[in-house]
């Protein structure tokens, strides 16, 4: 019993060491990280501006409720980028320092290596998140949100988060199969992901074969949450249509992303291509 | 006051014997008929051709806890195929290998509980400063921070890392600098079974002989067994009780430098290599493909 609680700390404390290993370069990276920002924001502007756009050329629409609708957008579509970028990392950028190999061969687990990469992410995620939402909604464009549960609408994206997670981690085995072109595929899934979610548009819009596939997606679980927390002031208890389907796509990715890493990884080690060099 | 040498053992310590199997029957390392193959894509003869390498071609070898065991090789021999394999990073085609009764493949998380290895390259994330790539290391290896809080410093002073010099960045440092970091880095973990892979190319003369020096001294005050995989000749003989010579994948033989001269009647390994292979040993091996891979 001892020994199994010794290890289950280990674990832990493994886990920790990769939350502690992406602070650290966190901190160092910071200016380049702000950078980043500002690309966001701009991202993000581009697309609420839109709504302006439409109003401006003679378009009959609430404004307010349309740009508040592609900012929720915006916010998840870079939120998502966020996930998985840090997890498609998990491998990419490791090859590039050339650390893969001693990471890949500490007895650490993978499922808790990848557990450590995914809550720094969402950590990570969520407070960049919170900053482009307020930075776009109230000092560029003062927009007005009376009715906003901001509580639900953070824990609608934190829920969500396991299945991103899950998602990421199947997406994170690419840069280990193909070194040189595999992190880009990362947007790819992201994209495909969102696309599908109706990321500035209704669901309905759609053509059938699309909105199928919508109703696996846990962004459009998480979108609709969200619109419905900022712009309807929906709290959780009325959320559970939204909550239940991405606890369930939560509890089967997460084993799904872990098993598909996994193939890569053993695939990996029979071609190698566990070393830096690719 | 405690002792230096005394504080360098404690942060050092020998993992203990609940985790070194019983079934290794005093074998610390057990290769048996290890090999190992790559595929690759052979465009000269299509766009769907595929050729093989063979990296590891049946290698048999065993080590004894507390052992030092060289193996020579040029370039592409195999050598750091045979680490890779040893480290859990690659599986074998053929054969097996064990470490401390615990198989490579089926038992990996036991493997690498035992194993750390230091390579050709430092191999750190170049922004931060040694002592965070040494503190998220240990972590991996369930070390909490109220561990290494002392033990890092205490380590980074013993293989002659500056202590002003901790906090910065790694790419500030020398290619010296960084192979002592990662010198500490596997010595933090307390591995029963270091490997070194080619752990002093490339370092200038005085870099070289502290590396050296200090794989020496671990060699005498602890119980680590050591497998120290080279292309130096000088430095195989100086720092191993046997010496073997991997060509071309295959270990042609691993016994004490002295009986290999008197086998092969040579007065040095270099002759004795080339009585053995036919060939130069400090010819690169024309086959590109084997540095590659192996």
């Amino acid at each position: 019993m001892s020994t199994r609680l010794g290890a289950m700390r280990a674990e832990l404390v493994g886990a920790g060491g990769v939350v502690e290993r992406n602070a650290y370069l966190t901190k160092r990276y910071i200016w380049w990280d702000l950078a980043w920002f500002a690309w966001t924001v701009a991202n993000t502007l581009t697309v609420v501006f839109i709504a302006k756009g439409i109003e401006a050329t003679g378009g009959q629409l609430d404004v307010n409720k349309t740009m508040t609708t592609l900012l929720i957008g915006g916010v998840v579509w870079a939120y998502l980028g966020i996930l998985f970028m840090f997890l498609m990392e998990t491998v990419a950028w490791e090859r590039w320092e050339g650390t893969i190999e001693y990471t890949f061969m500490a007895p650490l687990s993978r499922a808790m290596h990848l557990a450590g990469q995914g809550v720094f992410a969402i950590i990570y995620g969520l407070v960049r998140a919170a900053f482009l939402f307020v930075v776009c909604a109230f000092i560029f464009f003062d927009l007005s949100m009376p009715n906003a549960d901001y509580v639900a609408a953070f824990v609608v994206l934190v829920v969500s988060s396991v299945s991103f997670i899950g998602i990421g981690m199947m997406m994170s085995v690419l840069p280990l199969i193909s070194p040189e072109k595999g992190p880009q595929l990362g947007f790819v899934a992201q994209g495909t992901l969102l696309v599908v979610s109706g990321v500035y548009y209704p669901v309905e819009v759609l053509p059938g074969w699309m909105q199928a596939i919508a109703t696996i997606s846990p962004a459009t679980y998480a979108l609709d949450g969200i619109r419905e927390a900022i712009l309807e002031g929906q709290g959780l208890t009325a959320m559970w249509d939204e909550l239940w389907p991405l606890m369930i796509i939560g509890v089967v990715s997460i084993p799904l992303g872990l098993w598909v890493f996994s193939r890569g990884e053993q695939y990996a080690k029979r071609h190698g291509k566990l070393k830096r060099s690719g | 006051m405690i002792d230096r040498q005394e504080a360098v053992m404690e942060a050092v310590p020998v993992r203990g014997s609940s985790e070194v199997s019983q079934r290794s029957q005093g074998s610390a390392v057990e290769v048996h008929e290890l090999r190992k193959v790559f595929t690759m894509r052979d465009r000269k003869k299509g766009r769907f051709a595929k050729r093989t390498r063979t990296a590891l071609d049946g290698v048999t070898f065993s080590m004894k806890r507390g052992e030092t065991v060289a193996i020579l090789g040029q370039n592409g021999s195999g050598k750091s195929t045979l680490v890779r394999l040893l480290s859990t990073l690659l599986l074998p085609d053929g054969g097996g290998a064990e470490i401390f009764g615990h198989d490579v493949v089926a038992e990996h998380r036991a493997v690498r509980r035992l194993v750390n290895r230091v390579s050709v390259e430092a191999s750190f994330f170049k922004k931060m400063s040694a002592a965070e790539n040494l503190s998220y290391a240990a972590r991996y290896y369930g070390m909490t921070s109220r561990q290494t809080r002392d033990k890092i410093p205490v380590i980074l002073e013993r293989v002659g890392f500056p202590s002003d010099r901790r906090d910065e960045s790694m790419e500030n440092l020398s290619r010296g600098m960084q192979q002592k970091v990662a010198l500490a880095r596997a010595l933090l973990t307390s591995p029963v079974v270091l490997l070194l892979d080619e752990p002093t190319t490339g370092l200038d003369p005085r870099s070289k002989r502290e590396v050296q020096e200090f794989i020496r001294e671990i060699r005498t005050s602890h119980d680590s067994t050591i497998l120290l995989c080279t292309h130096d000749l000088v430095e195989a003989e100086a720092l191993a009780e046997r010496v073997g010579i991997l060509d071309r994948g295959r270990l042609l033989f691993l016994e004490p430098a002295d009986d290999i001269k008197r086998r092969f009647d040579a007065s040095t390994l270099e002759e004795a290599f080339f009585a053995a292979t036919g060939r130069e040993f400090e010819a690169e091996d024309d086959d590109d493909d084997r540095e590659v891979f192996a």
